[in-house]
């Protein structure tokens, strides 16, 4: 093994990471932004809302990340005149664009399906009691069933993110230099293939780790109204003792 | 808008290759995933810390990166090794084996959690009247445990077949001539790199859409002994 080669590449991997990174909180926000109204849409009784939504989740579930990526990445190619004439082929040429553009669908249906179950599972009770209270529509959603459905859909969210922080690695096939893409290439050139692949899988352990701790600290704080103090309280004795 | 110029073979052929690559690798992975449930449940500190660190790994490394790992990784480690002790073993990975090695392996780590599960659903009572009719743990395990502990695994393994199917594509990366690599290989042919790919995602859409009939039709089965209120 040849550890020399992982120490003369830290730099470079260092700079995937941040890619890696970048690419994820990118598509995990705009993901999200999208999410809330699909999954609004998805939960209405108007089939002119909920039909076309049904279908944009079921197919970016139903197919793999990859042909998502290359149909909009290599599939643009096909429309380049028209895509030239309406002005949007300086943002398809770039892989960088296609990328993020295809993981934010990506996520978003996932999400808007998650969102879909946390909506569902808020109890009718607290929504006929703000009812009683006088509110309905965007107040009631706002203020009772959205907060509710983030509690309820916060460990499956955190699930998504996870995944989506993995699916990144996809985005060095189509020649963006994240974490693989990085490894992969300075793997090619000096044939230390496992020492690179390793200390690549090294690294999204530590991010995939790292972004669990966040996120249950995350769900930890926006339930701690609901957890029970005193067995916690009892928990934390023997600590102190 | 779907004419592909007769290349829609290929991408047949490729649905065979998937589906196959698919079936292999769901077998692995359920032959893994009995192993590492029953290690994680078992009282032995080796088998339990081995079956975790094998769930933590696999589920916080991407597929793309364990495959290429198994794939390029795995021959020049073991030249590596085998030089190191004084031998040359040079071997040549076929990538349909490295593929459903690789597919069933990360797998196995998410059917563990899935059979976990589903042998602390069965109730314990059934154990205790396997034993004390008198079978040995391997036959209770055998007839009385596994039987029902399908019902309460076939959704999860439903779940996991549905994200490793998905998967597959991935090993187009390694030359496997599957539906996503036969796809790249006409788009690239016919200049339709739309037509090709989503013709592609609607046979994995396929895929799916009869993976979700199947399910439902082996839940039914599985719990065709269970009283409904």
């Amino acid at each position: 093994m040849d550890l020399g080669i992982i120490w003369e590449s830290l730099p470079r991997l260092f700079h995937g990471t941040l890619i890696t990174i970048e690419v994820t909180a990118i598509s995990v926000m705009i993901g999200l932004c999208l999410a809330v109204p699909l999954a609004l849409m998805r939960v209405s009784r108007n089939p002119i809302l909920w039909v076309p939504v049904y279908c944009f989740i079921f197919y970016f579930r139903g197919t793999p990340l990859l042909v998502q990526i290359f149909l909009i990445y290599y599939g643009s190619g096909q429309f380049q005149s028209l895509l030239s004439q309406i002005g949007l082929w300086t943002f398809f040429r770039e892989a960088y664009f296609c990328a993020i553009l295809s993981l934010t669908l990506n996520t978003a249906g996932y999400t808007a399906e998650i969102l879909r179950g946390g909506i569902q599972g808020v109890p009718f009770g607290e929504i006929e009691a703000a009812r009683a209270c006088g509110m309905s529509g965007g107040l009631l959603y706002r203020r009772i069933i959205l907060p509710k459905a983030f509690r309820l859909a916060w460990p499956a969210y955190t699930n998504e993110v996870v995944f989506l922080l993995q699916a990144t690695s996809l985005v060095s096939i189509i020649t963006l230099m994240d974490i693989t893409g990085v490894a992969r290439v300075i793997a090619a050139r000096s044939f230390a293939f496992y020492e690179l692949f390793i200390a690549a899988a090294l690294i999204y352990l530590l991010l995939v780790y790292g972004v669990l701790f966040v996120f249950r600290r995350i769900e930890f704080r926006i339930s701690r109204h609901l957890l029970d103090l005193s067995a916690i309280a009892k928990k934390k004795t023997p600590a102190l003792a | 808008m779907l004419d592909l110029r007769g290349y829609g073979w290929l991408l047949l052929e490729g649905t065979k290759l998937t589906i196959s690559v698919g079936l292999f690798s769901m077998g692995i992975a359920m032959v893994l995933g009995l192993i590492g449930a029953w290690g994680k449940l078992s009282r032995a500190k080796i088998t339990r810390g081995a079956a975790d660190t094998y769930t933590t790994v696999i589920r916080g490394v991407p597929e793309l990166v364990l495959i290429l790992l198994v794939y390029y990784g795995m021959p020049t480690l073991i030249q590596d090794l085998s030089g190191a002790a004084g031998r040359e073993i040079i071997i040549d990975l076929n990538p349909f084996v490295a593929g459903v090695v690789t597919i069933g392996f990360i797998y196995g780590a998410f059917s563990t959690e899935v059979f976990r599960g589903a042998y602390l659903a069965v109730p314990k009572g059934q154990i205790d009247a396997a034993r004390a009719v008198g079978m040995s743990p391997a036959l209770a395990f055998r007839r009385i445990i596994l039987p029902q502990m399908w019902r309460f695994a076939l959704p999860g393994l439903g779940n996991v077949w549905m994200v490793l199917i998905k998967a597959t594509a991935l090993i187009s990366v390694i030359q496997l001539p599957e539906l996503m690599r036969n796809a790249d290989i006409a788009a690239r042919a016919t200049r339709l790199p739309f037509s090709c790919y989503f013709a592609a995602s609607l046979i994995y859409l396929g895929i799916t859409i009869a993976s979700m009939v199947i399910q439902q039709r082996a839940e039914a089965r599985a719990s065709r002994g269970v009283r409904r209120e």
